[in-house]
Protein backbone atom coordinates (compact mmCIF):
# COMPACT_ATOMS: atom_id res chain seq x y z
CA UNK A 1 0.00 0.00 0.00
CA UNK A 2 1.23 3.62 -0.58
CA UNK A 3 2.05 5.88 1.96
CA UNK A 4 -0.96 8.78 2.46
CA UNK A 5 1.25 11.07 1.20
CA UNK A 6 2.28 8.94 -1.74
CA UNK A 7 -1.73 9.35 -3.25
CA UNK A 8 -2.88 12.06 -5.80
CA UNK A 9 -5.54 14.36 -4.59
CA UNK A 10 -8.38 11.98 -6.86
CA UNK A 11 -6.64 8.60 -5.03
CA UNK A 12 -7.06 10.32 -1.16
CA UNK A 13 -10.63 11.60 -1.90
CA UNK A 14 -11.72 8.29 -3.41
CA UNK A 15 -9.68 6.37 0.11
CA UNK A 16 -11.64 9.09 2.31
CA UNK A 17 -15.01 8.22 0.39
CA UNK A 18 -14.97 4.51 1.21
CA UNK A 19 -14.08 5.14 4.40
CA UNK A 20 -10.18 3.82 4.19
CA UNK A 21 -9.39 6.53 6.43
CA UNK A 22 -10.19 9.59 8.10
CA UNK A 23 -10.14 13.47 6.61
CA UNK A 24 -8.41 13.58 10.89
CA UNK A 25 -6.11 11.17 9.81
CA UNK A 26 -4.84 11.93 6.80
CA UNK A 27 -4.34 15.67 8.54
CA UNK A 28 -2.60 13.99 11.11
CA UNK A 29 0.29 12.29 8.52
CA UNK A 30 0.35 15.40 6.76
CA UNK A 31 0.76 17.40 9.30
CA UNK A 32 3.40 14.86 10.71
CA UNK A 33 5.25 15.27 7.54
CA UNK A 34 5.14 19.05 7.36
CA UNK A 35 7.16 19.37 10.79
CA UNK A 36 9.62 16.58 10.02
CA UNK A 37 10.39 18.85 7.00
CA UNK A 38 10.27 22.11 8.97
CA UNK A 39 13.98 22.83 7.15
CA UNK A 40 12.44 23.30 3.82
CA UNK A 41 10.81 26.89 4.57
CA UNK A 42 7.45 26.17 2.64
CA UNK A 43 5.14 26.82 6.01
CA UNK A 44 4.61 29.99 7.61
CA UNK A 45 1.75 29.27 9.76
CA UNK A 46 0.21 26.06 11.19
CA UNK A 47 -2.31 25.25 13.49
CA UNK A 48 -2.66 22.04 14.32
CA UNK A 49 -5.77 22.26 16.42
CA UNK A 50 -7.84 24.79 13.54
CA UNK A 51 -6.72 21.99 10.96
CA UNK A 52 -8.24 18.96 12.51
CA UNK A 53 -11.24 21.41 13.54
CA UNK A 54 -11.93 21.08 9.69
CA UNK A 55 -10.86 17.70 9.22
CA UNK A 56 -13.44 16.86 11.70
CA UNK A 57 -15.94 18.86 9.97
CA UNK A 58 -15.16 16.70 6.75
CA UNK A 59 -15.50 13.78 8.31
CA UNK A 60 -18.80 14.89 9.90
CA UNK A 61 -19.99 15.70 5.68
CA UNK A 62 -18.32 12.11 4.83
CA UNK A 63 -20.28 10.62 7.78
CA UNK A 64 -23.54 11.80 6.61
CA UNK A 65 -23.06 10.85 2.79
CA UNK A 66 -22.06 13.43 1.17
CA UNK A 67 -19.75 12.62 -1.88
CA UNK A 68 -18.15 15.55 -3.43
CA UNK A 69 -14.53 15.11 -5.24
CA UNK A 70 -12.20 16.80 -2.68
CA UNK A 71 -14.33 16.81 0.81
CA UNK A 72 -11.69 15.91 3.54
CA UNK A 73 -8.35 15.50 1.37
CA UNK A 74 -5.81 18.61 2.72
CA UNK A 75 -4.47 21.01 1.04
CA UNK A 76 -2.45 24.87 1.95
CA UNK A 77 -2.34 27.84 0.55
CA UNK A 78 -0.32 30.61 -0.21
CA UNK A 79 -0.24 33.37 2.29
CA UNK A 80 -1.39 35.94 0.13
CA UNK A 81 -5.20 34.75 0.39
CA UNK A 82 -6.34 35.69 3.50
CA UNK A 83 -8.16 33.48 5.83
CA UNK A 84 -9.52 33.55 9.58
CA UNK A 85 -8.12 30.45 11.02
CA UNK A 86 -4.44 31.10 10.40
CA UNK A 87 -2.44 34.40 10.13
CA UNK A 88 -1.85 35.94 6.97
CA UNK A 89 1.51 37.70 5.85
CA UNK A 90 1.51 37.75 1.93
CA UNK A 91 5.62 37.17 3.37
CA UNK A 92 5.81 40.85 4.58
CA UNK A 93 7.06 41.75 7.90
CA UNK A 94 4.15 44.39 7.23
CA UNK A 95 1.75 42.46 8.07
CA UNK A 96 3.53 40.17 10.90
CA UNK A 97 0.28 38.45 13.12
CA UNK A 98 -2.22 40.09 10.62
CA UNK A 99 -5.84 38.16 11.28
CA UNK A 100 -8.45 38.68 8.59
CA UNK A 101 -11.99 38.78 9.77
CA UNK A 102 -13.01 36.62 6.68
CA UNK A 103 -11.84 34.27 4.41
CA UNK A 104 -10.98 34.55 0.76
CA UNK A 105 -13.44 33.42 -1.81
CA UNK A 106 -11.02 30.73 -3.35
CA UNK A 107 -10.57 29.78 0.49
CA UNK A 108 -13.99 29.86 1.22
CA UNK A 109 -14.86 27.91 -2.16
CA UNK A 110 -12.49 25.30 -1.50
CA UNK A 111 -12.93 25.03 2.18
CA UNK A 112 -15.76 24.91 4.65
CA UNK A 113 -18.22 27.20 2.43
CA UNK A 114 -17.98 24.05 -0.90
CA UNK A 115 -15.83 21.76 -1.63
CA UNK A 116 -14.26 20.68 2.67
CA UNK A 117 -11.08 20.35 1.98
CA UNK A 118 -8.99 21.32 5.36
CA UNK A 119 -6.08 23.56 5.25
CA UNK A 120 -3.34 22.82 6.69
CA UNK A 121 -1.99 26.19 6.62
CA UNK A 122 0.02 29.14 5.24
CA UNK A 123 2.87 28.55 2.63
CA UNK A 124 5.40 30.80 2.60
CA UNK A 125 5.79 33.40 -0.63
CA UNK A 126 7.87 36.29 -1.75
CA UNK A 127 6.79 39.37 -0.24
CA UNK A 128 3.46 40.61 -1.84
CA UNK A 129 4.56 38.03 -4.32
CA UNK A 130 7.05 40.20 -5.92
CA UNK A 131 9.87 38.26 -6.96
CA UNK A 132 10.52 34.41 -9.03
CA UNK A 133 12.85 32.79 -6.38
CA UNK A 134 10.66 32.98 -2.97
CA UNK A 135 14.17 35.08 -1.54
CA UNK A 136 12.12 38.21 -1.18
CA UNK A 137 10.06 36.73 1.29
CA UNK A 138 11.03 38.62 4.74
CA UNK A 139 10.58 35.73 6.83
CA UNK A 140 12.63 33.16 5.26
CA UNK A 141 13.68 31.04 2.07
CA UNK A 142 12.59 28.48 0.98
CA UNK A 143 14.67 25.30 -0.37
CA UNK A 144 13.79 23.12 -3.38
CA UNK A 145 13.02 19.74 -2.77
CA UNK A 146 15.08 18.37 -5.47
CA UNK A 147 18.55 20.23 -4.24
CA UNK A 148 18.03 21.85 -1.31
CA UNK A 149 20.49 24.81 -2.11
CA UNK A 150 18.74 26.27 -4.89
CA UNK A 151 15.22 28.03 -5.08
CA UNK A 152 11.59 26.55 -5.81
CA UNK A 153 10.97 29.47 -7.95
CA UNK A 154 8.57 32.19 -7.38
CA UNK A 155 6.34 34.48 -5.81
CA UNK A 156 4.56 30.13 -4.86
CA UNK A 157 7.54 29.14 -4.28
CA UNK A 158 6.17 27.68 -0.62
CA UNK A 159 3.53 25.94 -2.55
CA UNK A 160 5.71 24.43 -4.94
CA UNK A 161 8.35 23.05 -2.58
CA UNK A 162 5.26 22.06 -0.26
CA UNK A 163 4.08 19.36 -3.21
CA UNK A 164 6.85 18.37 -4.47
CA UNK A 165 8.14 17.70 -1.11
CA UNK A 166 4.90 15.76 -0.84
CA UNK A 167 4.04 17.25 2.40
CA UNK A 168 0.87 18.54 1.06
CA UNK A 169 -0.87 16.86 -1.85
CA UNK A 170 -2.38 20.07 -3.36
CA UNK A 171 -2.58 24.31 -2.80
CA UNK A 172 -3.53 27.45 -4.05
CA UNK A 173 -1.10 29.80 -5.87
CA UNK A 174 -0.87 32.95 -7.39
CA UNK A 175 0.38 34.00 -10.78
CA UNK A 176 0.35 37.80 -11.91
CA UNK A 177 3.67 37.36 -13.95
CA UNK A 178 4.47 33.81 -13.97
CA UNK A 179 4.03 33.06 -10.04
CA UNK A 180 2.09 29.79 -10.40
CA UNK A 181 3.91 28.18 -13.51
CA UNK A 182 7.59 29.44 -12.87
CA UNK A 183 7.78 27.64 -9.47
CA UNK A 184 5.94 24.76 -10.71
CA UNK A 185 8.40 24.59 -13.26
CA UNK A 186 11.32 24.95 -11.41
CA UNK A 187 10.06 22.43 -8.26
CA UNK A 188 9.00 19.65 -10.69
CA UNK A 189 5.02 19.64 -10.07
CA UNK A 190 1.75 20.95 -12.32
CA UNK A 191 -0.07 24.12 -12.19
CA UNK A 192 -2.66 26.30 -14.17
CA UNK A 193 -3.25 29.91 -14.06
CA UNK A 194 -6.46 30.52 -15.43
CA UNK A 195 -8.40 33.20 -18.01
CA UNK A 196 -7.66 36.41 -15.99
CA UNK A 197 -10.94 36.60 -14.08
CA UNK A 198 -11.86 33.28 -13.56
CA UNK A 199 -11.08 32.94 -9.82
CA UNK A 200 -12.50 35.83 -7.51
CA UNK A 201 -9.35 38.03 -6.83
CA UNK A 202 -11.89 38.65 -2.99
CA UNK A 203 -9.03 38.18 -0.18
CA UNK A 204 -6.06 38.09 -2.44
CA UNK A 205 -3.70 40.66 -0.83
CA UNK A 206 -3.71 42.95 -4.51
CA UNK A 207 -0.28 43.09 -5.88
CA UNK A 208 -1.40 44.13 -9.61
CA UNK A 209 -5.58 44.05 -9.98
CA UNK A 210 -5.35 44.06 -13.82
CA UNK A 211 -2.94 40.54 -13.75
CA UNK A 212 -3.50 38.74 -10.35
CA UNK A 213 -5.10 35.52 -10.92
CA UNK A 214 -5.51 32.44 -8.43
CA UNK A 215 -4.65 29.28 -9.59
CA UNK A 216 -4.24 25.29 -8.16
CA UNK A 217 -0.59 23.64 -8.10
CA UNK A 218 -0.48 20.05 -7.69
CA UNK A 219 1.45 16.61 -8.67
CA UNK A 220 -1.06 16.78 -11.96
CA UNK A 221 -3.45 17.49 -14.49
CA UNK A 222 -6.19 15.49 -12.82
CA UNK A 223 -5.83 16.92 -9.36
CA UNK A 224 -5.27 20.63 -10.66
CA UNK A 225 -8.63 19.95 -12.64
CA UNK A 226 -10.52 18.89 -9.80
CA UNK A 227 -9.35 22.13 -7.95
CA UNK A 228 -9.79 24.49 -10.22
CA UNK A 229 -13.49 23.08 -10.95
CA UNK A 230 -14.47 24.32 -7.31
CA UNK A 231 -12.13 27.54 -6.95
CA UNK A 232 -13.31 29.25 -10.36
CA UNK A 233 -16.97 30.64 -11.12
CA UNK A 234 -18.55 33.77 -10.79
CA UNK A 235 -18.15 36.72 -7.88
CA UNK A 236 -20.10 39.23 -9.18
CA UNK A 237 -20.62 41.36 -5.87
CA UNK A 238 -17.22 41.20 -4.27
CA UNK A 239 -14.53 41.49 -7.57
CA UNK A 240 -15.43 43.79 -10.48
CA UNK A 241 -13.52 42.17 -12.74
CA UNK A 242 -14.74 38.83 -12.01
CA UNK A 243 -15.98 37.35 -15.32
CA UNK A 244 -19.37 36.17 -15.22
CA UNK A 245 -19.04 32.57 -16.94
CA UNK A 246 -19.48 29.67 -14.71
CA UNK A 247 -16.91 26.98 -14.12
CA UNK A 248 -16.25 23.68 -16.10
CA UNK A 249 -16.35 20.75 -14.62
CA UNK A 250 -12.79 20.08 -15.38
CA UNK A 251 -11.59 16.94 -13.91
CA UNK A 252 -15.50 14.85 -15.51
CA UNK A 253 -14.25 16.07 -19.13
CA UNK A 254 -10.52 14.89 -18.58
CA UNK A 255 -11.90 11.35 -17.66
CA UNK A 256 -14.06 11.41 -20.48
CA UNK A 257 -11.26 12.14 -22.62
CA UNK A 258 -9.85 8.97 -21.87
CA UNK A 259 -12.57 7.06 -23.72
CA UNK A 260 -12.04 7.44 -27.40
CA UNK A 261 -12.57 5.87 -30.40
CA UNK A 262 -9.80 2.83 -31.15
CA UNK A 263 -7.58 3.34 -33.95
CA UNK A 264 -7.48 7.11 -33.16
CA UNK A 265 -4.40 8.94 -31.06
CA UNK A 266 -5.55 11.07 -28.25
CA UNK A 267 -4.32 14.27 -29.62
CA UNK A 268 -5.23 14.25 -32.99
CA UNK A 269 -5.93 17.46 -34.88
CA UNK A 270 -4.17 19.45 -32.12
CA UNK A 271 -2.00 22.26 -33.54
CA UNK A 272 0.73 23.53 -30.97
CA UNK A 273 2.62 26.68 -31.88
CA UNK A 274 5.94 27.18 -31.26
CA UNK A 275 6.72 30.98 -31.06
CA UNK A 276 9.88 31.29 -32.14
CA UNK A 277 11.01 33.74 -29.65
CA UNK A 278 10.85 31.22 -26.80
CA UNK A 279 12.99 29.31 -28.35
CA UNK A 280 15.94 31.31 -29.12
CA UNK A 281 19.53 31.92 -27.54
CA UNK A 282 18.19 32.91 -24.66
CA UNK A 283 17.35 29.65 -23.39
CA UNK A 284 19.18 27.40 -22.14
CA UNK A 285 20.00 24.19 -24.19
CA UNK A 286 19.09 21.85 -21.17
CA UNK A 287 15.77 23.36 -20.93
CA UNK A 288 15.28 23.74 -24.50
CA UNK A 289 16.40 19.39 -24.76
CA UNK A 290 13.74 18.87 -22.36
CA UNK A 291 11.04 20.74 -23.86
CA UNK A 292 12.30 19.40 -27.47
CA UNK A 293 11.22 15.99 -25.46
CA UNK A 294 7.87 16.72 -24.59
CA UNK A 295 7.00 18.25 -27.88
CA UNK A 296 7.97 15.24 -29.63
CA UNK A 297 6.01 13.55 -27.47
CA UNK A 298 3.20 15.21 -28.13
CA UNK A 299 3.56 14.91 -31.62
CA UNK A 300 3.70 11.43 -31.26
CA UNK A 301 0.16 11.50 -29.69
CA UNK A 302 -1.13 12.69 -32.72
CA UNK A 303 -0.36 16.92 -32.85
CA UNK A 304 0.68 18.85 -35.15
CA UNK A 305 3.71 21.27 -34.96
CA UNK A 306 3.63 24.44 -35.99
CA UNK A 307 5.81 27.95 -36.17
CA UNK A 308 4.20 30.83 -35.17
CA UNK A 309 5.54 34.55 -33.90
CA UNK A 310 5.04 36.62 -30.76
CA UNK A 311 7.31 39.51 -32.11
CA UNK A 312 6.79 41.61 -28.87
CA UNK A 313 8.11 39.00 -26.41
CA UNK A 314 10.91 40.90 -25.10
CA UNK A 315 8.94 44.00 -25.08
CA UNK A 316 6.58 42.33 -22.69
CA UNK A 317 9.67 42.64 -19.59
CA UNK A 318 9.59 46.25 -19.64
CA UNK A 319 5.66 46.71 -20.61
CA UNK A 320 5.55 44.24 -17.39
CA UNK A 321 7.52 46.01 -14.96
CA UNK A 322 6.05 48.83 -15.14
CA UNK A 323 2.58 48.03 -15.28
CA UNK A 324 2.83 45.93 -12.31
CA UNK A 325 4.73 48.01 -10.61
CA UNK A 326 2.38 50.89 -10.85
CA UNK A 327 -0.62 48.94 -9.80
CA UNK A 328 1.69 47.74 -6.60
CA UNK A 329 2.46 51.35 -5.93
CA UNK A 330 -1.28 52.21 -5.81
CA UNK A 331 -2.26 48.85 -4.35
CA UNK A 332 0.43 49.21 -1.50
CA UNK A 333 -0.44 52.51 -0.59
CA UNK A 334 -3.32 50.93 1.49
CA UNK A 335 -0.76 50.18 4.35
CA UNK A 336 -0.55 53.68 6.50
CA UNK A 337 0.12 52.16 9.76
CA UNK A 338 -3.57 53.03 10.64
CA UNK A 339 -5.97 50.29 10.40
CA UNK A 340 -3.43 47.15 10.24
CA UNK A 341 0.03 46.08 9.53
CA UNK A 342 2.96 47.47 10.89
CA UNK A 343 3.30 51.01 12.53
CA UNK A 344 6.65 52.46 13.73
CA UNK A 345 7.67 52.43 17.16
CA UNK A 346 8.82 56.12 17.16
CA UNK A 347 7.58 58.94 14.88
CA UNK A 348 6.95 62.72 14.87
CA UNK A 349 3.80 62.91 13.01
CA UNK A 350 1.00 61.80 10.65
CA UNK A 351 3.45 62.31 7.95
CA UNK A 352 6.14 61.12 9.84
CA UNK A 353 5.05 57.89 11.33
CA UNK A 354 3.52 56.93 7.48
CA UNK A 355 7.35 57.16 6.62
CA UNK A 356 8.77 55.34 8.83
CA UNK A 357 5.87 52.26 9.23
CA UNK A 358 6.30 51.76 5.26
CA UNK A 359 9.89 52.14 5.60
CA UNK A 360 10.31 49.85 8.16
CA UNK A 361 7.37 47.27 7.06
CA UNK A 362 8.92 46.89 3.39
CA UNK A 363 11.61 44.68 2.28
CA UNK A 364 14.06 45.58 -0.44
CA UNK A 365 12.39 44.54 -3.24
CA UNK A 366 8.81 45.57 -2.75
CA UNK A 367 10.20 49.23 -2.06
CA UNK A 368 11.78 49.05 -5.07
CA UNK A 369 8.66 48.31 -7.21
CA UNK A 370 6.93 51.22 -4.82
CA UNK A 371 9.27 53.60 -6.43
CA UNK A 372 9.32 52.64 -9.78
CA UNK A 373 5.83 52.38 -9.44
CA UNK A 374 5.00 56.02 -8.50
CA UNK A 375 7.64 57.47 -10.29
CA UNK A 376 5.76 56.12 -14.09
CA UNK A 377 2.61 57.05 -12.30
CA UNK A 378 3.91 60.62 -11.82
CA UNK A 379 3.32 63.95 -13.59
CA UNK A 380 5.08 64.31 -16.93
CA UNK A 381 6.04 60.64 -16.79
CA UNK A 382 2.56 58.88 -17.42
CA UNK A 383 2.19 59.03 -20.95
CA UNK A 384 5.71 58.11 -21.50
CA UNK A 385 6.07 54.89 -19.21
CA UNK A 386 2.18 53.85 -18.28
CA UNK A 387 0.09 54.71 -21.30
CA UNK A 388 2.61 53.73 -23.28
CA UNK A 389 2.86 50.48 -21.95
CA UNK A 390 -0.83 49.88 -21.58
CA UNK A 391 -0.55 50.56 -25.77
CA UNK A 392 1.93 48.24 -26.39
CA UNK A 393 -0.29 45.22 -23.90
CA UNK A 394 -3.07 45.53 -26.31
CA UNK A 395 -0.61 44.48 -29.45
CA UNK A 396 0.42 41.81 -27.01
CA UNK A 397 -2.89 40.89 -26.67
CA UNK A 398 -3.72 41.41 -30.61
CA UNK A 399 -0.97 39.31 -31.43
CA UNK A 400 -1.79 36.38 -29.14
CA UNK A 401 -4.71 36.55 -31.23
CA UNK A 402 -3.64 36.11 -34.13
CA UNK A 403 -1.64 33.12 -33.46
CA UNK A 404 -4.51 31.59 -32.14
CA UNK A 405 -5.85 31.68 -35.88
CA UNK A 406 -2.76 29.35 -36.79
CA UNK A 407 -3.32 27.23 -33.54
CA UNK A 408 -4.68 25.59 -30.73
CA UNK A 409 -2.72 26.27 -28.06
CA UNK A 410 0.99 27.64 -27.82
CA UNK A 411 4.00 25.62 -26.04
CA UNK A 412 7.36 26.64 -25.30
CA UNK A 413 9.87 26.76 -22.23
CA UNK A 414 8.18 28.24 -18.95
CA UNK A 415 11.83 29.91 -17.58
CA UNK A 416 15.05 29.71 -19.68
CA UNK A 417 17.13 27.86 -16.91
CA UNK A 418 16.71 25.27 -13.83
CA UNK A 419 16.58 26.80 -10.51
CA UNK A 420 19.50 28.30 -9.18
CA UNK A 421 21.03 28.58 -5.95
CA UNK A 422 19.57 30.50 -2.96
CA UNK A 423 21.04 34.23 -2.95
CA UNK A 424 22.47 33.75 -6.42
CA UNK A 425 20.38 36.63 -8.03
CA UNK A 426 19.35 38.38 -5.08
CA UNK A 427 21.27 41.61 -5.97
CA UNK A 428 20.75 41.88 -9.80
CA UNK A 429 16.74 43.01 -9.95
CA UNK A 430 16.46 43.32 -13.99
CA UNK A 431 18.30 40.31 -14.56
CA UNK A 432 15.66 38.29 -12.29
CA UNK A 433 13.16 40.44 -14.42
CA UNK A 434 14.53 39.27 -17.48
CA UNK A 435 14.46 35.28 -16.88
CA UNK A 436 10.36 35.62 -16.44
CA UNK A 437 10.31 36.50 -20.35
CA UNK A 438 8.63 33.63 -21.62
CA UNK A 439 5.40 34.20 -18.72
CA UNK A 440 5.03 37.60 -18.93
CA UNK A 441 3.26 38.33 -22.20
CA UNK A 442 0.49 35.92 -21.65
CA UNK A 443 -0.14 37.22 -18.28
CA UNK A 444 -0.18 40.40 -19.92
CA UNK A 445 -2.87 39.30 -22.34
CA UNK A 446 -4.63 37.54 -19.69
CA UNK A 447 -4.47 34.17 -21.02
CA UNK A 448 -4.41 30.84 -19.21
CA UNK A 449 -1.43 29.31 -19.26
CA UNK A 450 0.04 26.12 -17.31
CA UNK A 451 3.41 24.24 -16.42
CA UNK A 452 3.81 20.60 -16.81
CA UNK A 453 6.61 18.44 -15.82
CA UNK A 454 8.60 18.06 -18.98
CA UNK A 455 11.95 16.04 -17.95
CA UNK A 456 14.90 17.28 -16.35
CA UNK A 457 17.95 19.89 -17.12
CA UNK A 458 21.10 20.49 -15.60
CA UNK A 459 22.07 19.53 -11.96
CA UNK A 460 19.14 17.10 -12.16
CA UNK A 461 16.81 20.01 -11.98
CA UNK A 462 13.18 19.66 -13.48
CA UNK A 463 11.74 21.40 -16.41
CA UNK A 464 8.39 22.46 -16.96
CA UNK A 465 6.44 22.89 -20.57
CA UNK A 466 4.26 25.91 -20.78
CA UNK A 467 1.27 25.50 -22.32
CA UNK A 468 -0.54 28.59 -23.03
CA UNK A 469 -4.57 28.57 -24.15
CA UNK A 470 -6.89 31.19 -25.67
CA UNK A 471 -9.12 32.79 -23.18
CA UNK A 472 -11.26 30.41 -21.15
CA UNK A 473 -9.52 27.24 -22.68
CA UNK A 474 -8.44 25.80 -19.40
CA UNK A 475 -10.01 22.64 -20.27
CA UNK A 476 -7.82 22.13 -23.79
CA UNK A 477 -5.04 23.36 -21.25
CA UNK A 478 -5.35 20.47 -18.73
CA UNK A 479 -6.76 17.59 -21.00
CA UNK A 480 -3.73 18.31 -23.23
CA UNK A 481 -1.54 17.69 -19.63
CA UNK A 482 -3.44 14.81 -18.87
CA UNK A 483 -2.82 13.32 -22.46
CA UNK A 484 0.62 14.64 -21.75
CA UNK A 485 0.86 12.79 -18.05
CA UNK A 486 -0.76 9.07 -19.27
CA UNK A 487 2.03 8.99 -21.79
CA UNK A 488 4.87 9.93 -19.29
CA UNK A 489 6.04 9.73 -15.78
CA UNK A 490 7.94 13.30 -15.46
CA UNK A 491 5.10 14.00 -13.14
CA UNK A 492 5.22 10.87 -10.60
CA UNK A 493 9.68 11.53 -10.44
CA UNK A 494 10.00 12.03 -6.42
CA UNK A 495 12.81 14.14 -5.07
CA UNK A 496 14.61 12.45 -2.66
CA UNK A 497 13.19 14.88 0.43
CA UNK A 498 10.04 13.21 -0.63
CA UNK A 499 10.87 10.13 0.33
CA UNK B 1 17.20 60.10 -19.72
CA UNK B 2 18.88 59.50 -16.20
CA UNK B 3 17.27 59.84 -13.27
CA UNK B 4 18.90 62.00 -10.52
CA UNK B 5 19.17 61.50 -6.53
CA UNK B 6 17.00 64.27 -6.51
CA UNK B 7 14.15 62.26 -8.67
CA UNK B 8 14.89 59.64 -5.65
CA UNK B 9 14.07 61.89 -2.91
CA UNK B 10 11.01 63.15 -5.01
CA UNK B 11 9.72 59.81 -5.45
CA UNK B 12 10.50 58.40 -1.96
CA UNK B 13 8.35 61.69 -0.57
CA UNK B 14 5.41 60.27 -2.82
CA UNK B 15 5.64 56.99 -2.08
CA UNK B 16 5.63 58.22 1.92
CA UNK B 17 9.25 55.91 1.85
CA UNK B 18 12.01 57.49 4.08
CA UNK B 19 15.25 56.20 2.51
CA UNK B 20 18.67 56.96 3.76
CA UNK B 21 21.57 58.85 1.88
CA UNK B 22 23.06 55.22 0.92
CA UNK B 23 19.72 53.61 -0.27
CA UNK B 24 18.79 56.47 -2.46
CA UNK B 25 22.80 56.15 -4.27
CA UNK B 26 22.06 52.40 -4.53
CA UNK B 27 18.25 52.53 -5.82
CA UNK B 28 19.57 55.48 -8.60
CA UNK B 29 21.69 52.90 -9.50
CA UNK B 30 19.08 50.20 -9.85
CA UNK B 31 16.39 52.11 -11.27
CA UNK B 32 18.20 53.58 -13.74
CA UNK B 33 19.43 49.81 -15.13
CA UNK B 34 15.34 49.30 -14.81
CA UNK B 35 14.95 52.18 -17.12
CA UNK B 36 17.47 51.20 -19.59
CA UNK B 37 15.47 48.35 -20.04
CA UNK B 38 12.11 50.49 -20.57
CA UNK B 39 13.39 52.76 -22.64
CA UNK B 40 13.39 50.00 -25.28
CA UNK B 41 9.21 50.42 -25.86
CA UNK B 42 10.07 53.96 -27.43
CA UNK B 43 10.97 51.78 -30.50
CA UNK B 44 7.55 49.94 -30.71
CA UNK B 45 4.94 52.23 -32.82
CA UNK B 46 1.71 52.86 -31.05
CA UNK B 47 0.45 55.88 -33.01
CA UNK B 48 -3.67 55.20 -32.76
CA UNK B 49 -3.47 52.23 -30.22
CA UNK B 50 -5.95 52.47 -27.24
CA UNK B 51 -4.04 51.79 -24.07
CA UNK B 52 -5.23 48.05 -22.86
CA UNK B 53 -6.25 49.11 -18.80
CA UNK B 54 -7.54 45.49 -18.15
CA UNK B 55 -7.96 41.83 -20.13
CA UNK B 56 -11.34 41.83 -20.09
CA UNK B 57 -11.82 44.58 -22.32
CA UNK B 58 -10.41 42.20 -25.08
CA UNK B 59 -13.06 40.01 -23.78
CA UNK B 60 -15.75 42.28 -24.16
CA UNK B 61 -16.52 42.46 -20.90
CA UNK B 62 -15.82 45.74 -19.54
CA UNK B 63 -19.21 47.19 -18.52
CA UNK B 64 -18.79 47.75 -14.58
CA UNK B 65 -21.42 45.59 -12.65
CA UNK B 66 -23.18 47.72 -9.90
CA UNK B 67 -24.99 45.90 -7.19
CA UNK B 68 -27.75 47.39 -4.90
CA UNK B 69 -26.45 49.54 -2.70
CA UNK B 70 -27.35 47.67 0.43
CA UNK B 71 -24.86 46.33 3.29
CA UNK B 72 -24.25 42.61 2.47
CA UNK B 73 -21.30 42.46 5.53
CA UNK B 74 -22.42 41.67 9.26
CA UNK B 75 -20.42 44.26 11.55
CA UNK B 76 -17.31 42.44 12.42
CA UNK B 77 -16.05 45.83 14.14
CA UNK B 78 -13.99 43.49 16.57
CA UNK B 79 -12.59 41.57 14.37
CA UNK B 80 -11.34 44.16 11.96
CA UNK B 81 -9.74 45.91 14.54
CA UNK B 82 -7.65 42.84 16.43
CA UNK B 83 -4.89 43.78 13.42
CA UNK B 84 -5.06 47.32 14.28
CA UNK B 85 -1.94 48.79 15.50
CA UNK B 86 -3.38 51.41 17.57
CA UNK B 87 -7.36 51.24 19.12
CA UNK B 88 -9.50 53.27 21.51
CA UNK B 89 -13.15 52.95 22.06
CA UNK B 90 -13.51 51.06 18.61
CA UNK B 91 -11.46 54.09 16.96
CA UNK B 92 -8.33 54.02 14.77
CA UNK B 93 -5.74 56.46 16.65
CA UNK B 94 -3.26 58.13 15.06
CA UNK B 95 -1.14 61.24 16.20
CA UNK B 96 -2.58 64.68 16.35
CA UNK B 97 -3.47 66.22 13.13
CA UNK B 98 -5.16 69.01 13.86
CA UNK B 99 -3.19 71.69 16.73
Amino acid sequence: MSALHDLSVAQLAAKLAAKEVSSVEVAQHFLARIHSQDALGAFLATDEEQSLAQAGAADARLAAGERTPLLGVPLAHKDVFVTRDFPTTAGSKMLANYRSPFDATVVNRLGAGGAGMVSLGKLNCDEFAMGSGNDNSAYKPVQNPWDTSRVPGGSSGGSAAAVAARIVPAATGTDTGGSIRQPASLSGITGIKPTYGRCSRYGMVAFASSLDQAGPMARSALDCALLLSAMAGPDLDRDSTSLDMPAADYAAELIAANTQAAGTKPLQGLRIGLPTQFFGAGCSADVLAAVRGALTELEKLGATLVDVSLPLTELSIPVYYVIAPAEASSNLSRYDGVRYGHRAAEYTDLEDMYKKSRTEGFGDEVTRRIMIGTYVLSHGYYDAYYLKAQKIRHLIAEDFQKVFSQCDIIAGPVSPTVAWKIGERSDDPVASYLADIYTLSSSLAGLPGMSVPAGFGAHGMPVGLQLIGNYFKEAQLLSTAHRFQQATDWHQRKPGAAA
Amino acid sequence: MALTSQDIARVAHLARLALRPDETEHTLGQLNGFFRLVEQMEAVNTDGVEPLAHPAAVLGQVALRLRDDIATEPNQRDASQVSAPAVENGLFLVPKVIE
